[in-house]
């Protein structure tokens, strides 16, 4: 399929719409990033764009690679009233798995000599890796509190301010969240998880800002050169992995019984206006408010430790986004504004300036977003565009994207030579597993700065700050 | 014969499980599944037991069935399985689980699995010998 494709731009490219496709599908990249895709990601773009009521076209990210049922790094919109359709693909398994970035007062040279305390603090203080339980116990009712309220939940209960839900995407709360939608047996998984950051490619990562591009935003976002942040990667947990096991099975019979042909088992769907649609949307609504709940308590923690150490410093949140979702959002198609259900798998919400669902200091430069490279390299801070709403629907990368399979990163590095050699270049590394730590080797990603440069130049978002790694927290 | 491997996946971990009956393929991709989380996986000794099943609609979407209610079960009672006794109906399966308290576990520990895909998903017999496979989700 890759022989298909057509160049629009040195940054874009477009599989035509042929056989049961019924949008085209546009892939954002340079040539390179191009020619490293693996075949599944334009088998799975294919697929998608096949879909009931997509509407424009199947979008690929700069770091799209083989997901389930969607690429990861795939965005579709779908419109309700021409048969579109909610699939758990296009949300995938870990819902609303997100990066939220802290930004601080501290310039990072006043941070450097404390770094190592304050690591075995964090080490400590958050829950991480394989079994870990958070603090927080929950009963159903409890749990349930969580599922609706998200965010808002956890600085009800006091982790965090309310300052903060303005700086996370629905306001820290995503409505049309039914807990009855969810089942007993995810909730049982979800009582203990609250406040703990998993394991995996998630991490908790003390940076810096080495260089700024664009500095009216970088000021809107409070970032200034060598200025600390804190980025924190995780999502749903259990819960979230169980509400997409689940409805795997419940959309799987609905695509059937709604005749909808399914070209891979993970692609399964359903009418967004049937019933097994539309309670598949209240509970994934569930597990974007349990993600959003997890990182304003694990970022409350991470502030107090902070605070331990550094007692007059300032941390304010700059944002938190999710990666897997579908959400509810208004777009103009060809002239006119519909209202569309979008999915991003993998892919990082990025509205451009002027929506209202911006928090107002942010309305006028556009969304943050953050993409993370690895523990050894840079990350990126960037904002929404107009372009990027008239290309992907506000929508971005999500991060470098694996170069290596973890088998085969396990038998290139020992995660104790990994975090040695971190060391070695001033990064301290707490990780929970060696293992975890070799998968997660620096050569075992793409190139960021590549993939973030192709969203740039795209159009996607634009460059705001690069950031550099002091410290990393790894499950 | 081997009892299992994990085989390579972009972004996750394939785990492939060997058997002279599909029973014992299915049991040994879920000792495939728990060697991510605990690497001396065989060496373990189970010290509290499970009688649990699941069903699906054919058997290939049982093997992530199957996988996917141990990794429930695992989290519910924070255990590492290690030890499983399949039956296999059609498209039901039963069995008796053993595993050991994570509290209990002293070496190394490797990544958590978050869940068992439909990616790689294959059930099927080879000469003289089943083999179980998917991707899990780390």
């Amino acid at each position: 399929m890759k022989d298909e494709l057509v160049q629009i731009s040195e940054w874009q490219w477009e599989m035509p719409k042929h056989g049961p496709m019924r949008v085209p599908a546009w892939l954002f990249a340079d040539r390179g990033l191009l020619l490293n895709m693996d075949a599944k990601v334009f088998e799975q773009l294919h697929n998608v764009a096949c879909l009931p009521g997509i509407v424009r076209a199947a979008v690929a990210m700069p770091d799209a690679h083989w997901g389930y049922g969607f690429p990861i790094g795939g965005v579709a919109a779908f419109d309700a009233e021409t048969g579109g359709i909610i699939s758990v693909g296009g949300v995938g398994y870990d819902i609303s798995c997100g990066v939220r970035c802290i930004t601080t007062d501290l310039a990072r040279q006043e941070i450097t000599k404390w770094l190592p305390m304050l690591m075995e603090d964090l080490f400590s203080t958050i829950p991480a890796g394989v079994g870990s339980e958070g603090k927080i116990r929950l009963t159903p009712e409890k749990l349930d509190e969580v599922l609706v309220g998200g965010a808002r939940w956890a600085v009800e209960k006091g982790y965090g301010s309310w300052d903060d839900l303005e700086r996370i995407e629905e306001h820290g709360c995503m409505p049309n969240a039914d807990p009855s939608c969810v089942s007993a047996l995810a909730k049982d998984r979800q009582y203990r998880q609250v406040g703990t950051l998993g394991s995996g490619n998630h991490y908790l990562e003390i940076q810096y800002v080495d260089e700024i591009y664009c500095e009216e935003t970088a000021n809107a976002f409070g970032l200034t050169k060598d200025c600390v942040v804190i980025s924190i990667h995780c999502g749903s947990r259990a819960l979230g992995h169980q509400i997409g096991t689940d409805y795997i099975q419940i959309l799987g019979k609905a695509a059937k019984k709604y005749g909808i042909p399914i070209r891979e088992r993970e692609l399964v769907c359903a009418p967004i206006l049937s019933p097994e649609g539309e309670r598949y949307f209240k509970a994934m609504a569930c597990g974007v408010n349990c993600a959003l709940a997890n990182r304003q308590v694990l970022g409350h923690l991470v502030k107090a430790v902070f605070l331990r150490h550094f007692p007059s410093a300032s941390l304010n949140l700059i944002y938190d986004v999710s990666h897997n979702t579908c959400k509810v959002e208004t777009h103009e198609v060809n002239g006119v504004q519909k209202r569309l259900y979008v999915h991003r798998k993998g892919a990082t919400r990025a509205l451009a300036p002027g929506r209202p669902e911006l928090p107002e200091e942010y309305r006028a430069v556009g969304q943050p977003v953050f993409i993370g490279g690895t523990m050894g390299t840079c990350s990126y801070i960037l904002v929404g565009t107009t372009k990027g709403e008239e290309l992907a629907w506000g929508s971005a990368c999500h991060g470098a994207g694996r170069a290596m399979s973890r088998n085969a990163a396990l038998k290139r590095w020992k995660g104790r030579d990994v975090v040695a050699s971190l060391a070695s270049k001033g990064i301290i590394v707490k990780a929970v597993s060696w293992q975890g730590a070799a998968e997660e080797a620096p050569g075992a990603y793409k190139d960021v700065t590549a993939v973030v440069n192709a969203a740039h130049n795209a159009g996607l978002v634009k460059k705001v700050a690069k950031v550099l790694p002091m410290a990393c927290l790894k499950g | 014969m081997k009892k299992f491997e994990l085989f390579e996946h972009g972004a996750d971990i394939g785990v492939r499980g060997f058997g002279k009956t599909m029973n014992q393929a299915f049991e040994n991709a879920a000792l495939a599944m728990f060697s991510i989380e605990v690497l001396d996986i065989e060496d373990l000794v189970a010290t509290c037991f499970w009688q649990l099943s699941c069903e699906s609609y054919d058997q290939e979407a049982l093997l992530t069935a199957w996988l996917n209610t141990l990794i429930s079960y695992a989290d519910l009672y924070r255990v590492v399985f290690c030890s499983f006794d399949v039956t296999i109906a059609d498209c039901t399966l039963t069995a008796r689980v053993g595993g050991v308290p994570l509290n209990e576990l002293h070496g190394e520990k490797g990544v958590e699995v978050k869940g068992a895909t439909f990616t790689e998903l294959y059930v099927s017999q080879r000469d003289d010998a089943w083999i179980a496979q998917c991707v899990v989700d780390v």
